[in-house]
C-alpha cells in the first residue's frame, strides 16, 4: 500500500503546487450560485403594463386606482396610460411593454347593469415566466375588484386551507447552494480525475509508473483517493463560502458540519469512481473535454439542483433516480436547508458510497497494467 | 557476482547474461512490428539498438520492460521471464522512457523520492541514494528546483538519476539524447559511462544517432523493419562493410554511364547513385580513388561541385545491411534533414 500512498503524494503535491484546479473547480459553481441565485430568486417588479381606458366611467377609475395601488406597494406593474388599443398591442409586440389591460367601452354601464363586464388583457406569451406572473397578479387584482365593498358580519362556514411552512422562506440562492456545492465537486473530479488523468497518460507519466512494481489495484486506489481528496477540498470550500454568501449560519454547527462533511466525502468518492470508470480506457485527451458538457447536462440538471424532480416527466425521473448527483443534492438540501436528522441523509450516504464502491470494483479489472 | 545470482530466482539459466531475448515477436493485428528478434546482453556492457524511427526499437524495449505484452517469444531480465514474473523483473531494472516522464511541477528531489517509494526503497536508503545520484548527475544544487525550471539536458540528467534511485542492475534508456543540444548529448554519454562503471550497470539504449551508437555502445544491434539485421561491436560492424573509406562527390552534369566509369577507379568496391548528381563510392584506398576520380573528371570535362573523403561509418554499415541510408529514413520520418553534428561521421 506504500506505493498507493506514493501516487497520492504525487497527486496532492502537484495539486497544491498548482492551485489552478481548485480555483477553476469553484469559479463556475460560485458564479452560478451568485448570478442564478439572485437572477431567479426575486419576484417580477416594474413590468410596464398599458392601461387603455376606452370607458372613462367610474368603474374604469376603480380599475386604475387598483393598478396604482399595486404600483405603489408590491410594484409588480408600472401602469402606462394609453388611449389607443391598437398602439398598445403593437408596443407589446415590439417589446416596449410587457402587457396591456383594455378597459372596453361600456365597461362601467355593464358593471352596474350586472352584465358581467370583462377586462381585456394582452400579454407577451413568448416569455412564459413574465406572462404567468403578470396574469397571476392581474387575476388577484380582478378578484379584489369583485369583492363587495362592505361585508355583513356573519359566522363563516366556508372551508379554509391553512398552510403551515416548516422552514423559514428559502430564497432561490439558498435553494441553489446544494447544487453549487455538488457542481464544484463534479468540476473538480472532471478536471482532476478526467482531464488531468488523460493528460498525464498522454504525457507518459503513467508509463513511468508502469515500469515500477506497483499493482493495478494500488494504482487505481491511489488515483481515485487522490481525486476524491481534491473534490472533498473543493466541496468543503464551497460549502463554507456558499453558506456565508447565502447566510446559512446553521451550516457551522458541529453536528451539521459532520453531516455535510460525510456527504461531501461520499459524493467525492462516488463522482471520482464514476469518472475513473468512464476514463479508464480513454487515451485521447480531447475525450474528457468533449464529455464535460454532456455529463454536466446529463447529471446536474436532472438532479433537482435547480428545479424540483417532481416536475420532471417520467423518463427524466429515471435518470434522476440513478444519478449520484441527485442523492448528493438531496442530502445537502436536507442538511443545509432543512437541518434534518441523520435518518434523512442515510439513504443518500449509502447510495453514494455503494455507487463509488461499484465503480471502483469495475475499474480495477478494466484498468490496463500495460500501455 | 553475476546479476543472475544477485537477483534470486533466475529462470533463464543464461550465466553472465543480463538480458536474454529469444525469438520475440510483437503483432498489432496483421502488422508485425517486431519479427522474431533474438539477442543477449552481457552483464556490464552498454548495448545499443540502432535503427530509424519506426524500426521497432521502442517496441522491443517496451516488451523487455513489461510495458507492452509480448505476442510470442521470451524475454528474460536478470533471469526473470518478463511475461511470467513481471514484478521481479521490474525490481531489477530502471527505465527511462523516450518521453520526459518526470512531473514538471514537482522538484527534482520530490520526483526521485516518489519513484523510490514506488519501488519500495526504505527511507534511509532512499535519502542516501538520492544524495549520491544527485551528486553523480551534478544536480545537487538543483534538488529543490521544479523540473519545469530546468534546461532539457538537466531534465534528462534528472530523469537518469530518477531511473537509478532504486539501485537497479539493468538500465534501459529509450533514445536518451533525442532533442538535446550537442554539448548536453556528450554530457549524457559521459555520465552514462561513469554511472555504468560506478554502479556496475548493464545498459541498453535505443538510438537513431550513429555517433551516439559508435561512441557509447560496446555492442550494437541494427534493427530495421522489425528485424535484427546485424549485431556486433561498432568496430566489427564497420569492418564487415567492404571498403575502408567513403568518397562522396557531386558533379555538375555527369554523363550517362558515369557510374560504370566511377566503378572502374582504383580500389572502388561499390558505387551508389544518391540522386542530385551525387555519388557515393566505397573504396579500400581513399587517396588513390580520389586522385583517379579528379583525373577522370578533368579528362571528361566534368566539373566537380563537392568532394569529401571519410572513414567508413555506421551509416555505411546501415546502408550495407539494409540497402538504404539511416539519414534517408530520418528524412522520411521527420520531413526534414537532420543537420550533421560534431563528431558525426556521415
Amino acid at each position: 500500500m506504500n506505493r498507493m500512498f506514493a501516487i497520492i503524494e504525487r497527486e496532492m503535491r502537484k495539486f497544491f503546487r498548482s492551485p489552478t484546479l481548485m480555483v477553476t473547480a469553484m469559479i463556475m459553481p460560485l458564479v452560478q450560485l451568485i448570478i442564478l441565485g439572485n437572477a431567479f430568486g426575486g419576484k417580477i417588479q416594474d413590468a410596464r403594463v398599458a392601461i387603455v381606458d376606452e370607458d372613462h366611467g367610474t368603474q374604469a377609475v376603480r380599475v386604475q386606482e387598483a393598478f396604482r395601488s399595486v404600483e405603489a406597494n408590491i410594484r409588480t406593474f408600472v401602469a402606462v396610460p394609453y388611449t389607443d388599443e391598437v398602439r398598445a398591442r403593437e408596443d407589446v409586440r415590439q417589446g416596449r411593454l410587457e402587457g396591456a389591460v383594455i378597459i372596453p367601452p361600456q365597461f362601467s354601464r355593464r358593471f352596474y347593469a350586472g352584465e358581467n363586464p370583462q377586462l381585456g388583457m394582452v400579454v407577451d406569451n413568448s416569455d412564459q415566466f413574465m406572462a404567468s406572473s403578470v396574469q397571476t397578479e392581474m387575476q388577484s387584482l380582478v378578484d379584489s375588484l369583485n369583492l363587495p365593498e362592505a361585508t355583513a358580519k356573519r359566522i363563516s362556514s366556508d372551508v379554509a386551507l391553512e398552510i403551515i411552512e416548516l422552514y423559514p422562506y428559502v430564497e432561490y440562492l439558498k435553494y441553489l447552494l446544494p447544487g453549487a456545492i455538488t457542481l464544484a465537486m463534479f468540476v473538480s473530479v472532471m478536471i482532476g480525475g478526467g482531464m488531468l488523468y488523460i493528460d498525464d497518460k498522454a504525457r507518459g507519466v503513467h508509463e513511468g509508473y508502469l515500469v515500477t512494481p506497483i499493482t493495478a489495484l494500488e494504482m487505481v486506489l491511489g488515483l481515485n483517493l487522490a481525486g476524491a481528496f481534491k473534490a472533498i477540498m473543493a466541496g468543503c470550500t464551497l460549502t463554507i463560502l456558499g453558506s456565508l454568501i447565502a447566510g446559512l449560519g446553521s451550516s457551522f454547527q458541529p453536528g451539521r458540519i459532520l453531516q455535510w462533511f460525510l456527504l461531501i466525502c461520499a459524493t467525492s468518492f462516488a463522482f471520482n469512481g464514476m469518472m475513473f470508470l468512464l476514463m479508464v480506457r480513454v487515451e485521447d485527451p480531447l475525450v474528457p473535454r468533449a464529455m464535460f458538457g454532456i455529463l454536466n447536462t446529463l447529471l446536474y440538471f436532472p438532479s433537482g439542483a435547480i428545479y424540483p424532480v417532481q416536475a420532471f416527466p417520467k423518463w427524466l425521473r429515471v435518470i434522476s433516480y440513478v444519478d449520484p448527483f441527485s442523492y448528493a443534492v438531496h442530502g445537502l438540501k436536507a442538511t443545509l436547508l432543512k437541518e434534518a436528522s441523520w435518518a434523512a441523509v442515510t439513504t443518500d450516504l449509502l447510495y453514494l458510497s455503494l455507487f463509488g464502491l461499484i465503480s471502483l470494483a469495475l475499474s480495477v479489472p478494466l484498468f490496463k497494467r500495460t500501455l | 557476482m553475476s546479476i543472475l545470482n544477485r537477483s534470486k530466482g533466475p529462470q533463464s539459466g543464461h550465466e553472465g547474461v543480463a538480458i536474454a531475448v529469444e525469438n520475440i515477436v510483437k503483432k498489432y493485428g496483421e502488422f508485425e512490428a517486431v519479427k522474431g528478434v533474438t539477442f543477449d546482453v552481457k552483464e556490464g556492457e552498454i548495448f545499443g539498438l540502432l535503427g530509424p524511427n519506426g524500426a521497432g526499437k521502442s517496441t522491443l524495449i517496451r516488451m523487455m520492460t513489461t510495458l507492452i505484452p509480448i505476442t510470442s517469444g521470451k524475454a528474460f531480465i536478470a533471469g526473470y521471464d518478463v511475461s511470467k514474473d513481471a514484478d521481479a523483473a521490474r525490481r531489477t531494472m530502471g527505465v527511462i522512457p523516450q518521453a520526459m516522464t518526470s512531473d514538471i511541477d514537482l522538484t527534482v528531489e520530490e520526483n526521485m523520492s516518489i519513484y523510490a517509494k514506488l519501488y519500495g526503497v526504505p527511507r534511509a536508503e532512499r535519502e542516501r541514494n538520492i544524495n549520491e545520484l544527485l551528486e553523480a548527475v551534478d544536480l545537487t544544487k538543483w534538488r529543490g528546483a521544479q523540473v519545469k525550471t530546468l534546461s532539457g539536458g538537466m531534465r534528462r540528467r534528472a530523469e537518469i538519476a530518477r531511473g537509478l534511485v532504486h539501485n537497479p542492475r539493468i538500465f534501459f534508456l529509450d533514445e536518451p539524447t533525442t532533442g538535446l543540444d550537442p554539448v548536453s548529448r556528450v554530457a549524457v554519454w559521459e555520465m552514462l559511462n561513469m554511472l555504468k562503471s560506478r554502479r556496475q550497470l548493464t545498459i541498453l539504449i535505443t538510438t537513431h544517432y550513429m555517433d551516439e551508437a559508435d561512441r557509447l555502445c560496446d555492442r550494437l544491434a541494427i534493427v530495421d523493419h522489425g528485424n535484427l539485421v546485424a549485431l556486433d561491436t561498432p568496430m566489427a560492424l564497420k569492418s564487415s562493410v567492404p571498403g575502408n573509406n567513403v568518397v562522396e562527390a557531386q558533379f555538375a552534369k555527369p554523363p550517362a554511364g558515369w557510374v560504370e566509369q566511377l566503378r572502374g577507379l582504383a580500389g572502388v568496391e561499390s558505387v551508389q547513385d544518391e540522386g542530385g548528381s551525387m555519388f557515393r563510392l566505397l573504396t579500400s584506398t581513399g587517396s588513390q580513388t580520389t586522385t583517379g576520380l579528379v583525373e577522370l573528371a578533368v579528362h571528361a570535362g566534368i566539373e566537380i561541385k563537392t568532394l569529401t573523403v571519410q572513414n567508413t561509418s555506421l551509416d555505411d554499415v546501415f546502408v550495407h545491411y539494409t540497402g538504404r541510408q539511416l539519414r534517408d529514413e530520418q528524412v522520411k520520418a521527420f520531413g526534414y534533414v537532420i543537420p550533421p553534428r560534431p563528431g558525426m561521421q556521415s
